[in-house]
């Protein structure tokens, strides 16, 4: 928050030296000015509906696909190799795009444009999101398994009250860097049309042609998102560490 | 399943267990009665775990037979899952769950495996935590207890399951020495009990004090069995001999 505090105060300091600036595009004091600050506060809706449920979903598909990379069956770890390695190597702008323009006439089905982004978004990531959960829970010492198997619990029993448990405390910091992540790549969505932070500036650059000062203010309104965000994700760490007391 | 018709707990045959080029068991063969007290000690290395392990199906063998109870086991999850409901099993390293209050470590098996009401299951596992005398730490975690205090959960853990036999795997190995005390307590009450226990330590104490029968491994074979007096006093191998004697040094 001093950070958020120091760069207001370099702006406005940078802004009186120049008559190149145009704040009154975004000055709240002003009527055009403050209609023009909801539009683009606006975005927020999107953003975060779109990046917290792909997140959501990459974080089930992403354990979905580390589960058979942890088993002894070569064909199950393959399947999680082939998945990682494809999904990995493709760009999100791409597969952005070949969701929205290409799955459409392919499947016959038709996807809008939130749902394109939290297809393309949730995909990409499930793969990151497949290494962290297989790292997290091959972290988790052999004894656990075995104690677990020596009280007559199933797989799906030790997996969801003993291993889990344990691997997404540790997997925590991880799980955290992602949705930062997945909040900026949502930006990326916007080049087929989703009315999120980055279109919604673009499209008031288009009319008022005041980029630097409307660009500006989507650089703060990612950064106070992202301090947010981390914010309540260090709290949450906090939380599950002061109940483990290990 | 098919019953053996004798009575015995654990019938082991010419088992073998090798893990790359190395063979951990060769060939042993073992008889535990029902509630019969056996104590094996041995070198590091010499096997005594793996064959433990082999007994509630955490490793499989590779040859011979192993019965259960009357169960025989192999990889099948059928038959593993029946032996588990039959076999405890404490570690040397405790294995608690760090997540989970003592409380919730011993309650967790009943409730989920054993479909014990959580009610019947918390009132069941006080029961435990007093006989291995530690009620007052039942709402704290793990990492809160001391070494000691940990192992009697982890045994309390195990009786919780109501096996019909018990297994240790060096159960006090990993505890400053004076906490090996208190669990060793806990084991002797146990084992005055009438439950089938089967004990890897080299705790001679304990072992003079509870064994029906002592069992010596060296190099994945057992090379000798004895009752505890005669084993002690005057064991017929002179690689017995030898590790008695290093073992009575300290």
């Amino acid at each position: 928050m001093k950070k958020l505090a120091i760069l207001l105060f370099l702006m406005l300091f940078l802004s009186g030296c120049s008559d190149n600036w145009g704040w009154y595009v975004v000055n709240p004091y002003s009527k055009s000015g403050w209609i023009n600050l909801k539009f683009l506060m606006s975005g927020y809706y999107f953003t975060l509906l779109l990046s917290f449920t792909s997140i959501f979903i990459s974080i089930a598909v992403g354990l979905l696909v580390a589960l058979p990379g942890l088993s002894k069956n070569p064909w199950l770890r393959n399947f999680n190799r082939v998945y990682v390695e494809i999904v990995r190597s493709v760009p999100i702008l791409v597969l952005i795009l070949w969701v929205y323009y290409g799955l459409p006439p392919m499947t016959g089905l038709e996807i809008n444009v939130f749902w394109a982004g939290v297809i393309a978004l949730a995909l990409s990531d499930s793969a990151f999101q497949a290494e962290i959960f297989r790292a997290g829970i091959q972290s988790i010492d052999r004894g656990q398994y075995e104690a677990s198997h020596s009280i007559s619990l199933n797989y799906k029993d030790t997996m969801r009250f003993v291993i889990l448990p344990q691997a997404i405390r540790r997997i925590l910091p991880a799980l955290g860097n992602q949705l930062v992540y997945m909040l900026k790549m949502s930006s990326l969505v916007s080049v087929i049309g989703m009315q999120e932070l980055t279109r919604k500036a673009n499209e008031l650059v288009v009319t008022e042609y005041r980029p630097l000062e409307i660009y500006t203010i989507l650089v703060l309104e990612y950064l106070v998102l992202i301090l947010v965000v981390s914010a309540g994700v260090r709290w949450l760490e906090r939380r599950l560490k002061s109940d483990e007391r290990v | 399943m098919p019953k053996s018709p004798r009575d015995n707990d654990i019938e082991i045959k010419d088992i073998s267990k090798n893990f790359g080029k190395f063979a951990a068991l060769k060939d042993v063969s073992l008889s535990v009665k029902q509630g019969e007290r056996v104590v094996v000690c041995g070198p590091s290395g010499s096997g005594k775990s793996t064959l433990i392990r082999c007994i509630n199906g955490l490793e499989i063998h590779d040859a011979g037979s192993i019965t259960v109870d009357g169960i025989i086991l192999n990889h099948k999850t059928k038959s593993l899952e029946q032996i588990r409901s039959r076999v405890g099993m404490v570690f040397q390293q405790f294995n608690l769950f760090p997540h989970l209050t003592v409380l919730e470590n011993i309650t967790l098996g009943p409730v989920r495996a054993k479909k014990v009401t959580r009610q019947e299951a918390d009132s069941r596992a006080m029961g435990y935590l007093e006989r291995v005398k530690i009620p007052e730490q039942a709402h704290k975690y793990p990492g809160q207890l001391s070494g000691g205090q940990q192992q009697r959960v982890a045994i309390a853990r195990s009786l919780c399951m109501e096996p019909k036999i018990l297994l240790f795997d060096e159960p006090t190995s990993a505890l400053d020495p004076e906490m090996i005390s208190e669990v060793l307590e806990v084991m002797i009450e146990l084992a005055d009990t009438g439950m089938t226990l089967i004990c890897a330590t080299h705790e001679k104490g304990f072992a003079r004090r509870v064994a029906d029968t002592m069992i010596f491994m060296d190099q994945g074979r057992i090379v000798e069995t004895a009752p505890p007096a005669k084993f002690f006093d005057s064991p017929d191998t002179d690689r017995c001999k030898t590790f008695l004697k290093q073992i009575l040094h300290h």
